[in-house]
């Protein structure tokens, strides 16, 4: 299927996959989208297909080139949902050399290392490197986290025609191919742009800074319709959900939010006189949250846009209660490293929730600073001054400048 | 405690941190554009380019230097999440 003059669609349709990836679903399936690109003194091949549907792939790549031909292989992205069909086409092309991004050699290494396939040569890419196929030139931006480090879009100049990638992909699976032509896939296109980008929604920022000013005719991503009529909606749209998701009426300020679950009221205790500390110092703006009132959804874009998140639960049979492990499990859809952490909680024979819930935020990569705050049964009174200097404390950290705090570390 | 230097070109800040600590953790705190993934010297993510003051870097281990190979990280490049400050002036960027 021809996508511009001498360029052709190779992928694959997977029309009755479900779920990707274990965690994504899809009503219809998805393709993994591969291309040919033919210059006058030789064909690159960009990017290829998931290991199963190889045969498909060389079918399509044998009915627009020879292997001989073929003198550059371009990968985008080594997940193998588009490097499966690698090593058999390294064995196939073998005067083909690698185009693979500067981030990408550790990975390449590690999927290569199981099979007997040797690239003739590889060479590591960055922004502005270019490869001539004769009278046509492929031209590389990097574009790491979006949504692996390894991640590059190929810009085809002549035709201006972006090979995204996973950027600007869905799992969408249409024959129709084309955007103009296919049925309405962006639900599909919302779907995949909150689960696989939205954790980088700062590389996805920096990544348009090299989209943008480039003459789009087509953009060509490895999932889903090829975007041939106004490609740039898509581009400004990325931009869009890249941006903040709620109003900010804390302009200027730095946010905490308090979560917190309560049988008893012990631990809403704490949770109050955590919040009234922070208060205390300007700057600040706090919200109190009890997660029982709430669904993890919507408490995942508040914790997105907030500076510090203080966590308070009582231990219950050894544990931190549900709602609290069901938004720390949420988080994976967010950027959250660097975001200020604590945790606190009252409890009756044993109180393990406050370590439990510490370290679950290392391991999202918060930071941790101040050790939690634990209060058997009632909190005491002076527990409960524990709890408001604890607010302050991380009201202070989150106005103090970083270059200040490394200082004091 | 002997103290070492450290600057991030890339946001113009300089902060003064005690031996021993490593470049990630500095990074993190001052909100440099050095990234990671691992934080245990084996993805190499977190490769940055050492602008001056090598020598005030603890040695790569073997494991370090394996993973720079294999990464063909240019000369004066090196794990942020490995490389621990000794002392004196160090300027970095991100790789
Ligand atoms: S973060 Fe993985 S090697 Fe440093
Ligand atoms: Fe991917
Ligand atoms: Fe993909």
């Amino acid at each position: 299927m021809a996508v511009a003059d001498g360029v052709h669609w190779i992928g694959a349709l997977d029309p009755t996959l479900r779920t990707f990836d274990i965690v994504l679903r899809t009503a219809n399936g998805t393709s993994y989208n591969a291309y040919a690109v033919r210059g006058s003194h030789g064909v690159a091949v960009v990017d290829t297909v998931k290991e199963s549907f190889s045969g498909e792939f060389f079918r399509r790549l044998e009915a627009v080139a020879d292997y001989d031909e073929i003198t550059a292989i371009v990968l985008n992205h080594l997940e193998p949902d588009h490097s499966g069909a690698l090593p058999e086409l390294l064995r196939r092309a073998p005067r083909a050399h690698v185009y693979l991004s500067v981030k990408a050699p550790l990975m390449f290494k590690a999927l290569l290392k199981p099979t007997d396939a040797v690239p003739k040569g590889f060479t590591l890419v960055n922004t502005g490197d270019r490869v001539d196929l004769g009278g046509r030139h492929l031209r590389f931006l990097h574009t790491p986290f979006l949504h692996w480090p390894d991640t590059q879009c190929t810009y085809l100049e002549e035709e201006g025609l972006l090979f995204s990638c996973d950027v600007f992909g869905c799992h969408f699976c249409d024959a129709r191919l084309f955007n103009d032509r296919v049925g309405d896939f962006r639900f599909s296109f919302e779907y995949y742009y909150a689960h696989i980008m939205r954790p980088f929604r700062e590389h996805v920022a920096k990544a348009l800074d090299l989209i943008e000013p480039l003459d789009l005719a087509t953009i060509a991503p490895a999932h889903g319709p090829i975007l041939r009529h106004a490609p740039r909606d898509y581009v400004r749209r990325y931009r869009e959900l890249s941006g903040r998701r709620l109003i900010n009426e804390a302009a200027g300020e730095r946010t905490l939010l308090v979560f917190y679950l309560s049988a008893y009221g012990s631990t809403r205790r704490m949770a109050e006189a955590v919040a009234a500390g922070a208060e205390e110092v300007p700057g600040v703006r706090v919200s109190l949250y009890d997660l029982e009132g709430g669904e993890a959804a919507p408490f995942v874009d508040l914790v997105e846009e907030a500076d510090g998140l203080a966590f308070g639960s009582p231990t219950i049979n050894g544990d931190a209660a549900k709602p609290v492990w069901d938004l720390l499990s949420s988080l994976s859809a967010v950027n959250v490293q660097r975001k200020l952490g604590a945790a606190f909680g009252s409890y009756g024979w044993s109180g393990e929730a406050v370590d439990l819930i510490e370290h679950r935020l290392r391991g999202l990569k918060f930071r941790v600073p101040f050790e939690g705050l634990r209060a058997k049964l009632t909190p005491t009174e002076a527990e409960l001054s524990g709890c408001r200097e604890l607010g302050q404390r991380l009201a202070r950290h989150l106005v103090t400048p970083d270059a200040l705090l490394a200082e004091a570390a | 405690m002997p103290k070492a230097k450290v600057t991030f070109e890339d946001i113009g800040v300089t902060v003064t941190v005690p031996a021993g600590t490593r470049l990630i953790e500095v990074s993190e705190r001052v909100g440099a554009g050095i990234t990671y993934g691992c934080r245990e010297g084996e993805c190499g993510t977190c490769l940055t380019r050492v602008v001056s003051g090598q020598d005030n870097l603890a040695r790569p281990s073997v494991l370090e230097d394996q993973v720079l190979k294999d990464s063909f990280a240019p000369r004066h490049h090196r794990l942020a999440c490995q490389a621990q400050c000794l002392g004196g002036e160090i300027v970095v960027r991100p790789a």
